[in-house]
């Protein structure tokens, strides 16, 4: 029981040239193709022990819902199967077959009978779905006047009522107050330690670290590395990783965007963020990086400052300098001469996350007398999670710890 | 074979959901009334009204009369036996034909039995029609003209109905989740569908060159069956039926086939 098999699995969408193509390929007697395959997944093959716990890790767009619905049953795949023994618990999407008008009892009835339990079976359960979801009274009122939260703690509660054999579970434990979260993590734990197999999709590699003794990582469809969750994460930041947040990155943010103000006597004209002189938008916390940017004059200028400020997502002034604080003169330009400026970092002490740069031309010590150039989000990047040590918030310092035994006099 | 194989994973799965079946009946049958203070009295006020207007308006205050029928309420009780079955009809395709788009996103969430979602729109329908269909009875009971055993003969031919309804419903239901003209161009052509179908008037005013059409309608024997036991209370001529019932079990078989064929695509096009 709780056994998975994944054979030679693929999935292929059709992709058909035009509106008609289909319904031509339809009535055409024969064996007439007009699509073409689009392959999502190809060639997966895996097998899951019964209690064992695989994580599935993949960049969007990996492939890894595609695989999970194939694997659950939703999608049909285009070669290969799938085998699982046992009862399987999938919570792909919470709240499915709820309705407003309903009390909680009742919605949890229907949901349960949704995923494949009798009406005696929730009602059996029912004391146990209502102390997990902590509801309260709330229970016997109508959905429509439930927070979302316990929306999704219901649904929570009803989808692992029942230790299933297998436990499938994409991202949903994301949603709902840290508080609850912790719960969901409480209840999947205790159902691996009696046996459940689990198969976690995330983005979170602390998530996939802690709660997995094996992880896959998908990449363009296939499988790319299976092993120990530690080794396959180390690989998915170091390789994986930045080159398809890189690229995502910049489809995102195309060349000039950002709002820009100034007089324009000096002006930035391109910027560029480094790493061992390689032009990347994601960076690895504690790697080196450079802030790279070219300059061209329209007047001669015989001092000035550039300067540079690191925003967070949410706009907050994370770090910046200027070349005049450094103490740093740079030298005088002459008209249409251009010059190229490094900002280096031996180590980049940021934390993982959204950051975005903003850029400063301007005469003086700030940027309040003489703007030659503002330039807001002259560049976005992401910083991913260090490998070795795990750390969080904005900071990613260096540190040791040692420890000393206390000797009391006796 | 592989039909065979294909028919019984249906009927096991519809036996395992049969719970969740009887429950989304029942809920939404529930869910239209639940907000309302009179609740599920609207599910029968609803109907009553329909049938109220139908005797009422025609008999009393149109005083219309069908050629060769005594009663005060013969029009009526012809209209009523091809309006109130012709609803079932029409409630069943329209539904059936959206089944999947409405919903899309169970479909691609959850994996269980796709073929309870036309089960549940067939019990839906049915349902409300035993509604309708119940208090129409015992208008027929009070008004005296209730016609005796032949009544009876109503429920084979409800049910070569129901499974002509399902099986187009279904073949217009996969092919509206790939070509979604297919959905609109049902809605309009239901309601030519209606009208050249002899509910409204009797087929006998037709004149001779449309009425020799009517045998391409498979519509039309359903309703002069219903017709000729409700007013004159004749048993129905069973050959008669015997096209439309193989044109039912060829739209079965075939929406059958297309949800068999189809059935993973429609996940992917959803």
């Amino acid at each position: 029981m709780g056994r998975i098999q994944v054979n030679n699995l693929g999935k292929a969408y059709k992709q058909y040239p035009g509106r008609w193509a289909r319904l031509a390929e339809w009535l055409t007697p024969g064996n007439s193709v007009r699509h073409q395959l689009k392959w999502v997944l190809k060639g997966i093959n895996f097998n899951v022990e019964p209690g064992e716990s695989v994580g599935i890790i993949g960049v969007n767009g990996a492939g890894k819902s595609t695989l999970l619905k194939l694997i659950t049953g939703t999608a049909q795949s285009t070669t290969g199967q799938v085998s699982i023994s046992g009862r399987v618990a999938a919570l792909l999407e919470l709240g499915m077959g709820f309705h407003p008008d309903f009390t909680g009892r009742q919605n949890a009835i229907m949901a349960g009978q949704l995923l494949g339990m009798t009406a005696q079976e929730v009602t059996d359960h029912m004391p146990q779905i209502e102390a997990f979801a902590e509801i309260g009274e709330y229970i016997d009122s109508p959905l429509r006047v439930y927070s979302s939260g316990m929306q999704v703690r219901l649904a929570f509660s009803v989808a692992t009522a029942q230790r299933p054999d297998v436990l499938i579970v994409d991202e949903a434990l994301s949603v709902g107050d840290a508080y609850f979260q912790h719960k969901c993590f409480g209840r999947v734990r205790s159902y691996q330690a009696q046996g459940t197999t689990l198969l976690f999709v995330s983005h979170d590699p602390g998530a996939v670290k802690t709660l997995c003794d094996r992880a896959i990582l998908i990449d363009r469809g296939t499988i790319c590395l299976d092993g120990n969750p530690a080794d396959v994460l180390d690989y998915y930041n170091a390789l994986i990783a930045p080159d398809a947040i890189d690229s995502a990155i910049r489809e995102g943010t195309p060349n000039g965007n950002g709002t820009r103000s100034g007089s324009g006597v000096l002006r930035i004209l391109e910027a560029d963020l480094l790493n061992e002189n390689k032009s990347m938008r994601a960076l690895v916390a504690g790697q080196p990086a450079s802030v790279h940017l070219r300059l061209q004059a329209s007047k001669p200028l015989e001092d000035f400052t550039i300067g540079f400020l690191i925003k967070d997502r949410l706009g907050n002034d994370v770090f910046g300098t200027n070349t005049h604080h450094m103490l740093q003169a740079l030298e005088p330009m002459a008209v249409g001469e251009i010059k190229d400026l490094f900002f280096d970092f031996p180590s980049l002490a940021l934390g993982p996350g959204h950051y975005s740069i903003t850029l400063a031309a301007h005469a003086s010590a700030d940027h309040l007398a003489g703007n030659y150039d503002w330039w807001e989000r002259a560049l976005v990047f992401q910083v991913m999670p260090a490998q070795g040590i795990h750390t969080i918030g904005l900071c990613h310092m260096t540190l040791t710890c040692h420890q000393q035994a206390v000797h009391v006099a006796s | 074979m592989r039909f065979v194989i294909f028919i019984t994973s249906l009927l096991r799965g519809l036996h395992a959901y049969r719970g969740f079946i009887l429950g989304t009946v029942k809920r939404d049958f529930q869910s239209k009334y639940r907000t309302s203070t009179l609740g599920a009295t609207w599910s029968v006020i609803n109907p009553l009204a329909m049938i109220v207007v139908y005797t009422v308006i025609f008999s009393q205050i149109m005083q219309a009369r069908l050629p060769g029928v005594e009663s005060a309420f013969g029009y009526s009780v012809f209209l009523c036996a091809g309006v109130l079955t012709w609803g079932l009809f029409a409630e069943i395709t329209a539904r059936t034909q959206n089944v999947f788009l409405e919903n899309a996103s169970l479909l691609k969430k959850i994996s269980f039995p796709r073929i309870t979602l036309p089960v549940i729109v067939v019990l839906n329908a049915g349902l409300n029609f035993s509604i309708v269909f119940g208090l129409f009875t015992i208008f027929l009971i009070i008004s005296g003209n209730f016609p005796g055993w032949v009544f009876f003969a109503i429920f084979p031919i409800l049910a070569i109905q129901i499974l002509f309804s399902v099986g187009l419903g279904m073949v217009l239901g996969v092919l509206n989740v790939f070509f979604r003209d297919v959905g609109q161009f049902f809605n309009i052509a239901l309601q030519f569908w209606f009208w050249l179908t002899p509910i409204v008037y009797p087929a006998d005013i037709l004149p001779e060159r449309v009425r020799s059409l009517l045998v391409f309608n498979p519509m039309a024997p359903l309703m002069q069956a219903y017709q000729g036991i409700l007013v004159l209370g004749q048993w129905p001529h069973w050959g008669s039926l015997i096209p439309v019932m193989l044109t039912s079990l060829a739209f079965c078989c075939l929406g059958l086939h297309l949800f068999r064929k189809h059935a993973g695509e429609i996940v992917d096009e959803l």
